[in-house]
């Protein structure tokens, strides 16, 4: 008897024997399952509502099937290319000045020779970090006022006083350099942790055989945090399409709609404030499905070319 | 690594200082401008240009406005309720579900993992929560606030992965005594794991603390408004007007964007006073969470 193991058993008196053993891990595991059936698969579902004709009267399954339509509609619109492309510039521009800036700045940090004055700049800069995207938001839209802080600067340098947020061309300047602003800092964390693993041997190593300090960088320095970065990009790819829409919300305004308006404010506008349910879910499911591709896409690039991988 | 320094080398040096020194001044200076403009007396401040290196005059009346002005009041009162209630909420929701996928012979252990995996990649939408909100019955609540994001997948991992690496020795000696499952997590794993766990008070809170979305989407009553959203209002839609209800002379479109300046600072000073303090604890968690990906 005492031979018998899990395998031998059949399914069901295993199933009974891990209920009784595990009753009380079963008793926990009940309230966060429901939190993830009600909370994230409820809407899963709910999401079929983008091929409805949904009116909350009837319900989900009352609803009459509409097919496509709202795809249609939505691919049709002038919308589907101004949000989709907004969402890819802003977020393509983020990753373009975003992504390195901590990068670089881990880097400039690593090599200051104080340590008491390299704590006070980490201290200093990851202070953005912390502070409110409503704030952030308030003060970029009263520094960009005509008799703002942004203004006044631009006076000094010769330029002209304008409502900056009404024009479309500062729009992208001022989100993404906003954003590096706010992360640079906390974002170099990461590397700089990365770069405290590094092999301190390596670098004698290599001083001994003449490199310089920009040599050091490029062989050691680089390569050693190399892994880091490419783990951060493709977390960064998988949310290509989640820009931070919070933010967006709060700076834009009609004027400049053309080059503000992504994907999410758009689906929060048709949807909350026109209950458009059924187009606007069409356009949100949209998102999520590019979302979850190009996750995929960009963790198989990274399996191809090197061995780093998120699963 | 003594030796000596070349001349590029010390160049560079005297630039990496001064650039870094550049960053501490951008990083600060709006912070120092908002202060001054703060304490300026409105008519000089509105009248000034270029960079603003001290007050212009002082008065402390805007600060006096926005600690009379009810609606601030009661929506730091709220976002303490959700910090510290939504935060406790969190916490004890996340401890549970790590433990329960931290079980090594549990059936249901690859189900459930992957069943709040896929979560993070995939999500029913905006709308489609939002209806869902409708239906259950709890949105104009205060649970609305607390419900949405209560157990971060994320928090779960990097919380199981500690709860893994604990020596098992201790749990099987409990258990072995007649232990149950509840005395092992919360008597045993729980206060060995004060470490992970400020980590994620400390990333709960702050969400709670920066939160207004959630509370734009479900609350309508104005007395459970969070701070943020009330903050939206006067810094967003310029609705400082009933604040200066009381004011003579000083009233205006000056004194506006002072009251705003006001606010900033009384709603960051927490924050800025406590996050040093803090900040060993969100180094580690960071890199916690790099260590899982």
């Amino acid at each position: 008897m005492i031979k018998i193991n899990g395998k031998n058993q059949s399914l069901g008196t295993r199933i009974i024997k891990d209920l009784r053993k595990n009753k009380h891990v079963y008793l926990m595991a009940i309230p966060c399952i429901l939190y993830f059936v009600i909370y994230h698969y409820w809407p899963m579902y709910g999401a079929v509502i983008a091929f409805k004709e949904f009116s909350p009267k009837l319900g989900i399954l009352g609803s009459p099937w509409a097919g496509f339509k709202y795809f249609r509609d939505f691919f049709q619109s002038a919308y589907f290319f101004r949000t989709l492309k907004n969402t890819l510039v802003l977020n393509f521009l983020n990753l373009l000045f975003g992504f390195p800036a901590p990068v670089i700045f881990a880097l400039l940090l690593n090599e200051l020779s104080s340590n008491r004055f390299k704590r006070t700049v980490q201290t200093v800069t990851y202070l953005p970090h912390f502070i409110s995207t409503v704030i952030i938001c308030g003060m970029l839209l009263d520094f960009s006022s005509k008799d703002g802080l942004f203004n006044d600067v631009i006076v000094l340098f010769g330029g002209k006083a304008s409502t900056l947020l009404l024009n479309k061309h500062f729009f992208r300047p001022l989100y993404v350099g906003s954003e590096i602003w706010q992360e640079v800092g906390w974002g170099s964390i990461i590397y700089l942790s990365a770069l405290t693993a590094i092999d301190t041997q390596l670098y004698e190593a290599a001083h001994i055989d003449g490199a310089g300090r920009f040599k050091q960088l490029i062989h050691i320095t680089l390569p050693g945090i190399l892994p880091t970065i490419i783990i951060m990009l493709i977390l960064r790819m998988g949310k290509i399409m989640n820009v931070g829409f919070e933010k967006v919300m709060l700076l834009y305004n009609p004027a400049i709609y053309e080059v503000a308006d992504v994907i999410s404010t758009f689906v929060y506008r048709k949807g909350i404030e026109e209950a458009n349910y059924s187009y606007s879910t069409a356009v949100g499911l949209f998102n999520s499905v590019v979302n979850f591709l190009m996750l995929i896409i960009a963790n198989n690039i990274s399996k191809k070319t090197n061995e780093n991988s998120l699963w | 690594m003594a030796k000596r320094k070349t001349i590029s080398q010390y160049i560079f040096d005297c630039f990496n200082v001064l650039f870094m020194i550049f960053m501490m001044i951008i990083t600060l200076y709006p912070f120092v401008y908002v202060l001054f403009g703060s304490v300026s007396m409105p008519a000089e401040f509105a009248k000034h240009t270029g960079i603003l290196l001290w007050p212009k005059g002082f008065q402390l009346e805007a600060y006096k406005m926005v600690f009379r002005n009810e609606n601030i009041i009661i929506g730091y009162g709220n976002t303490l309720f959700y910090v510290t209630v939504g935060t406790a909420f969190n916490i004890f929701f996340t401890i549970l579900t790590a433990y329960v996928v931290s079980r090594k012979e549990l059936m249901l252990k690859k189900f459930l993992l992957l069943m709040m995996t896929f979560t993070m990649f995939f999500s029913g939408g905006m709308i489609p929560t939002y209806l869902m909100m409708q239906k259950i019955g709890i949105m104009g609540t205060r649970w609305s606030i607390i419900f949405p994001g209560l157990i971060s997948v994320t928090n779960v991992i990097i919380m199981r992965t500690y709860f893994m690496g604990l020596p098992y020795g201790l749990e099987e000696s409990a258990f072995i005594d007649g232990a149950n499952d509840f005395q092992v997590l919360f008597r045993i794993i729980v206060p060995l794991s004060m470490p992970t766990i400020s980590v994620m008070i400390l990333f709960y809170a702050v969400g709670h603390w920066n939160s207004w979305f959630t509370a734009m989407l479900y609350l309508r009553d104005r007395r459970l408004f969070p701070l943020q959203l009330i903050l939206r209002e006067i810094l967003v839609f310029n609705s400082t007007e009933d604040m200066m209800i009381s004011l003579g002379n000083l009233r205006g479109q000056d004194m506006s964007e002072i009251i705003k300046y006001a606010t900033i600072i009384v709603s960051t000073v927490p924050i800025i006073c406590i996050y040093p303090m803090l900040q060993k604890h969100f180094v580690k968690g960071v890199m916690i969470g790099a260590i899982k990906g």
